[in-house]
């Protein structure tokens, strides 16, 4: 993978987050990932397709995703129920919409499907592409999260 | 008429989508939210109450975004409502299309309460 894409999804988490839940993660180093095991309690992942295919996905940890969601919404959150599954969805959206608009500066046409959301400990993503895939770390003070991202060569 | 104290129809099918633009509405000071699932619910919620105003979705089951501003175009006593539309990304293709079909307005996620209210303000004035 390409590592001018990662760049555009590091973004636009950051994009999306600060504009609508008025946090300011903090990113770390990128790394490869070579198994398909999330690193959350809870993921969002979405298809991309066009140009260049591949996978998004954003596997939050209880504690950050709970912050994310009661400062969108304006009410305390204290579980992972619906109203975070949806959340997740409508985040894991938000961001490849940012993603791919900076992609799509790029030359390359994007487009992508409805996305899914996955919860419980030790669940699984599975890319698209199959992998490997580059995660990027992010710290919250209230936990963490990553950015998981396997996207395929331009066609 | 105090333009914060209009009604605001919310058309959003995730629930949670909804609860945000409240909540993002309500600090821009504008509290007179109801809400809809979709296109074909907004459309019996706007022929049965008095909705001064618009925001929707793009994307939504039964009927989405653009075909209920089509929709609302086409009804005689809906044709002049202000209508914004909210979308997951800045597709050329669908801005052109929107506008074709009369939209007021878009407004790309995310986006800050500053912006809505900007918008919202925007229309009203330009309407009047």
């Amino acid at each position: 993978m390409d590592v001018k894409f990662i760049n555009p999804f590091l973004e636009g988490t950051i994009e999306v987050l600060t504009t609508m839940a008025f946090v300011k993660p903090r990113p770390g180093k990128p790394y490869l990932k070579k198994n398909n095991l999330a690193k959350g309690d809870v993921s969002g992942i979405i298809g991309i397709t066009g140009t260049i295919k591949g996978s998004l996905a954003l596997s939050f940890s209880a504690g950050s995703i709970l912050k994310i969601v009661s400062n969108m919404l304006g009410e305390e959150m204290t579980s992972i129920n619906g109203d975070i599954r949806d959340a997740v969805g409508e985040i894991t959206n938000m961001v490849s919409g940012a993603a791919r608009k900076k992609i799509e500066a790029m030359g390359y046409s994007l487009s992508a499907s409805l996305p899914t959301v996955v919860s419980g400990k030790e669940h699984s993503i599975m890319h698209v592409l199959g992998g490997p895939s580059v995660v990027i770390p992010f710290e919250m003070d209230e936990g963490a999260f990553v950015v998981d991202v396997c996207m395929g060569d331009p066609q | 008429m105090d333009v914060k104290k209009i009604k605001i129809l919310v058309v959003d099918d995730f629930a949670t989508m909804r609860k945000v633009i409240r909540n993002l509405l309500k600090q821009s000071g504008f509290e007179n939210v109801v809400e809809a699932e979709d296109g074909v619910l907004a459309l019996k919620e706007l022929k049965s109450t008095k909705i001064d105003f618009v925001i929707s979705d793009w994307n939504m089951p039964n009927m989405t975004g653009i075909e209920l501003l089509r929709a609302v175009r086409a009804d005689s006593e809906l044709s002049a409502m202000p209508f914004l539309m909210v979308t997951a990304e800045s597709l050329k293709e669908n801005v052109v299309e929107a506008v074709k079909a009369g939209v007021n307005d878009y407004i790309v996620k995310p986006f800050t309460h500053e912006v809505l209210g900007e918008k919202i303000d925007k229309i009203m004035k330009s309407i009047k």
